[in-house]
């Protein structure tokens, strides 16, 4: 794991928080969308914080890829799931609502859960084998063997 | 009934996800690490790579069924009831589902970390 590679990770982190608060704020302002109204939801992107909010969805879904490209997908979604954390962390600052104690619980539970994966290795599938250079770039594999 | 529209748009969210993420998880692996196939063919490499890749497009089609189901469901439901439920059922499906599709090796480690995030989770909405 690289610098980069953690970055990565924490892009996926804030760009889905972000994304998914901006959609429900616009959601919000829509107001319900019924089975009545169904095309409501195809109408609901020209909402300016639903559209900002898909913007940064996109940004979420390519770090997202990137992080499954070298990262088994049990690593990645605990290791990304502090994004609960970094919405109730806003709430509590930015506004000053209360964390009962039961949320805390979950705030400790999950961050438990963040570093379980965090501390072992990122990838473990055989699938990652198909995606390894063949024996004729012998440079590339003993590089692979290095920790 | 509103309940009930929030809890069908949970069950639906969590099914589609979980098929989305274990669709795309396998499609990047079939691609490879495309931070070292961008430093040496360049991004359009990257990108041909993954548009060549079939099951990509079933996985953002599940994705897409899980997206339009959130629209709903926050239209519906609360904020606080319908992210956390599908997460926390996201994790645990996705774990099950990556151990039997991805032959993901899920140890203790992670089943450990799986449960105490979708457990967190849960507990986030009380």
């Amino acid at each position: 794991m690289t610098f980069r590679k953690y970055l990565v990770l924490a892009g996926i982190t804030v760009f889905s928080t972000l994304g998914d608060s901006l959609l429900a704020r616009g959601m919000k302002e829509l107001g319900g969308v019924s089975l009545h109204n169904f095309s409501g939801l195809l109408f609901a992107i020209l909402n300016p914080w639903v559209s900002v909010g898909i913007v940064l969805l996109l940004a979420f879904f390519a770090s997202y890829m990137s992080a499954l490209s070298w990262a088994d997908l049990t690593y990645v979604l605990p290791a990304t799931s502090l994004s609960y954390v970094l919405v109730a962390v806003i709430a509590r600052v930015r506004f000053h609502e209360q964390i009962s104690p039961t949320r805390w619980l979950g705030i400790a539970l999950i961050a438990a859960g963040v570093g379980f994966v965090a501390v072992g290795p990122a990838v473990s599938s055989a699938h990652h084998h198909a995606a390894r250079p063949l024996p004729d770039h012998p440079e590339a594999l003993s590089q692979e063997a290095k920790p | 009934m509103n309940d009930l529209y929030a809890w069908a748009a949970i069950a639906l969210i969590t099914l589609a996800a979980t098929t989305g993420d274990v669709l795309l998880a396998y499609s990047m692996k079939r691609v490879g690490d495309v931070g070292e196939i961008w430093k040496t063919s360049g991004l359009l490499a990257v990108v041909g790579r993954i548009l060549t890749t079939p099951t990509f497009f079933l996985g953002v089609l599940a994705m897409a069924v899980a997206f339009y189901s959130l629209l709903f469901g926050l239209s519906w439901g609360n904020l606080s009831l319908v992210v956390p439920a599908s997460a926390s059922l996201t994790f645990v499906a996705n774990a099950i589902a990556a151990r039997i599709f991805l032959h993901e090796r899920v140890g203790r480690r992670r089943w450990i970390a799986a449960l105490l995030v979708a457990a967190g989770v849960a507990l986030m909405a009380v």
